[in-house]
């Protein structure tokens, strides 16, 4: 993939289809330590401690319309390529923790990317999820919570139009700020 | 700053036109979201058709993902729910596409013939 938010999106698709109902997405860019983090992790179905070993080997997949997974292998290579590696902790019945991570200034390392639309993507189409999406770089973090915007609408959906587009405008300003006012 | 304020506004001014639309069935269109459809371009798709109905103000409309549709080669896949109507299946599609779709199909009824998986397959 050509951005890794890109790999987040993907990611979290598996979170969605393990049917959680609440998953949080850590972002860490710590320059100090030359680290590059990304955490998924979710309240689902989760998978036996072996499947969770296996499925960064690309001939395994759980599911039955295709034989083989490809998200999970996908961001793996992407890790080991940038010297770093990529862990996957399960719990069946109580969720999954997949930890990504690159040496940040590997020159094949992927840019994060529109980490907007990814979000934006998800709350789209899948409402009833929550999402937390922390962010860090190095001691500036920004946070998002689609439970305290839910508090706030009451019975509006959070996928009507227009509160999608307030949440746009709150993640650009958010981002930005982060990036030290440079546009992202 | 996108305040607090703003989504407050917000929650007052669209909670009429909910509850109207409750009970009408509406359209549904739906974006495969596997990771050959991500791959392949989803994001733009998925996003592309939201900014088209909120531009038109298409309040009977709802946007919904799903996972792998089991055709990789023909992502990024979008399919069309109408009430009382066969669904209808998009493939290849990129956002200008989707835009068209929305247009015609969606809002008119017109089906676009030459991006369906019939067409892809003759
Ligand atoms: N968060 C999760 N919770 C529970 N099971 C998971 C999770 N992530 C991955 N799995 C299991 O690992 C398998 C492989 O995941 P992977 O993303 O590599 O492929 P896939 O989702 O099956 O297909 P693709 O990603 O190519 O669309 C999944 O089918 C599922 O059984
Ligand atoms: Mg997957």
């Amino acid at each position: 993939m050509k951005e890794l938010s890109l790999h987040i999106l993907d990611i979290i698709q598996n979170s969605i289809a393990a049917k959680a109902s609440l998953i949080t997405i850590n972002i860490v860019e710590d320059l100090t330590t030359d680290v590059f983090s990304i955490e998924v992790i979710d309240n689902g179905q989760g998978m036996d401690k072996e499947l969770a070993e296996r499925i960064k080997d690309p001939f395994i997949t759980g599911r039955k319309t295709r034989k083989v997974g490809l998200g999970v292998p996908l961001l793996y290579i992407a890790c080991t390529r940038c010297q770093g590696n990529l862990e996957i902790q399960s719990d069946k019945g109580k969720g999954t923790k997949v930890i990504a991570w690159f040496k940040h200034s590997h020159i094949d390392r992927a840019p994060l990317g529109n980490m907007i639309d990814t979000i934006i993507a998800i709350v789209i189409g899948n409402p009833e999820i929550d999402i937390i999406y922390n962010h860090r770089i190095n001691e500036n973090e920004f946070n998002f919570d689609t439970r305290e915007i839910k508090h706030i609408l009451g019975e509006v959906p959070i996928n009507e139009p227009q509160v999608i587009s307030w949440i746009k405008g709150f993640l650009e300003e958010g981002l930005n700020s982060l990036n030290g006012g440079a546009r992202i | 700053m996108k305040s607090i304020k703003d989504l407050e506004e917000i929650r007052k001014r669209t909670y009429d036109t909910i509850n109207l639309r409750k009970d009408q069935p509406g359209t549904r269109v739906v974006v495969g979201m596997a990771t050959c459809g991500i791959a392949a371009g989803a994001r733009p798709v998925l996003l592309a058709i939201m900014d088209e109905i909120k531009k038109n103000e298409l309040a009977d409309v709802v946007v919904a993902q799903t996972g792998c549709i089991g055709m990789c080669r023909l992502e990024p896949i979008v399919e069309v729910y109408k009430p009382g109507e066969e669904k209808v299946t998009y493939v290849k599609m990129n956002a200008s596409k989707a835009i068209r779709v929305v247009n015609e199909h969606v809002m008119k009824g017109k089906i676009v013939q030459e991006y369906t998986v019939g067409a892809e397959e003759n």
